[in-house]
């Protein structure tokens, strides 16, 4: 059953792209590609975000005993492996996960803001990925709007009693989707067509942004879940201690 | 199904949604940069200047795969030797569950 509605949605997926515009680029936004205005707003939107954040890893780390932050570092080695990972998409480019769903899933969006800034910061600073000016609208994106997008799907998935393994796929998925979406409104909101507004950019960076990310954020579900079946055989305990398992 | 079952069905599913552009878009240049990301911005405004550049760039493309090498390599190592662990961990704990019973 499992098995052939992985097939059905892959073979989806891959009709689906077949139709697809090519020569599409997503990534972060470069180094210097917002105006200094909108990468002033994203930054100050994303500072209390990652307050909280590193408020909400001190509890983790201070309330937990050693084994649950152990997996907070998997969430965050976990971040680092996908992220670094450019993958080949239908569109004829590339683009990479964001690993973030998994940690999401595990301790909650707030955790998630600072181990995808540093992710963020590392790749800005060291790989000329991304940019410091942009930081604010990057980590807004990956590190806020991914693990909460992930998190409500997850939350709302258990509710309605889906088998966890899609509940998992899914929330991966769409956090990684919504992610590039979310770029694909930060660079319309920037760049407004001259003829058309904010919805004609919307609609040319969409296409570029977000489809190129779809069947990465399939690979991204399937790679979570891949881990996530490891960590239910071997971290029983832990999963029950965050009541991901009873 | 198996664990190891499962997870190979997941890793083939992987491997053909990745392999399939290289396959179903043979002449595509399979770029990524954010340079390129970049030129959309300066196509649809020409006059668009980049206010600011890195701080630092990595000087060749060599070493920019070195460091993102490095930053698989310190996710995966650090995963690897988790699940190994933890697998030596429950695995010792079934055999002492059982002993306890003998």
């Amino acid at each position: 059953m499992g098995r052939k509605n992985y097939w059905l949605v892959s073979v989806g997926i891959v009709l689906v792209s077949l139709f697809l515009p090519e020569n599409a680029y997503a990534m972060h936004i470069a180094e210097g590609f917002l105006p200094a205005k909108w990468a002033g707003i994203w930054w100050v939107l994303m500072l209390p975000f990652l307050t909280l954040g590193i408020k909400h890893v001190k509890r983790v780390v201070d309330e937990h005993d050693p084994s649950i932050k152990m997996l907070l570092a998997l969430a965050g080695a976990f971040i680092f492996v996908l992220s670094s990972l450019k993958l080949p998409s239908v569109t004829g480019s590339t683009s990479h996960p964001t690993g973030i769903g998994l940690g999401a899933i595990l301790f909650g969006p707030w955790p998630m803001v600072v181990l995808g800034c540093i992710v963020l910061i590392f790749q800005a600073v060291l790989l000329a990925h991304g940019g410091l000016t942009t930081l604010g609208a990057n980590v807004f994106s990956m590190a806020i709007v991914g693990p909460f997008v992930a998190y409500g799907i997850y939350k709302l998935f258990r509710k309605l009693g889906a088998p966890l393994w899609l509940t998992v796929f899914l929330a991966a998925a769409l956090g990684n989707l919504l992610t590039y979406v979310m770029t694909a409104i930060q660079l319309s909101l920037a760049f407004p067509a001259e003829t058309g507004g904010f919805i004609a950019s919307l609609t040319k960076f969409m296409g570029v942004f977000a489809i190129t990310q779809v069947p990465l954020a399939i690979t991204e579900g399937l790679v979570t879940v891949l881990i996530f079946n490891l960590l239910r055989e071997y971290s029983k305990g832990e999963l029950k201690k965050l009541s991901i398992i009873s | 199904m198996s664990l190891a079952g499962k997870n190979l069905i997941i890793l083939a599913l992987i491997l053909i949604v990745t392999i399939t552009p290289l396959i179903i878009k043979p002449d595509a240049e399979f770029g990524g940069a954010d340079g390129a990301a970049g030129e959309l911005i300066t196509k649809m405004n020409p006059n668009y200047q980049s206010w600011f550049s890195h701080i630092w760039e990595p000087p060749s493309g060599e070493i920019e795969s070195l460091l993102f090498a490095l930053q698989a390599a310190l996710g995966a190592g650090f995963l690897g030797y988790y699940i190994g662990a933890k697998r030596t961990e429950t695995k010792y704990k079934e055999e002492m569950e059982q002993d306890e019973k003998c």
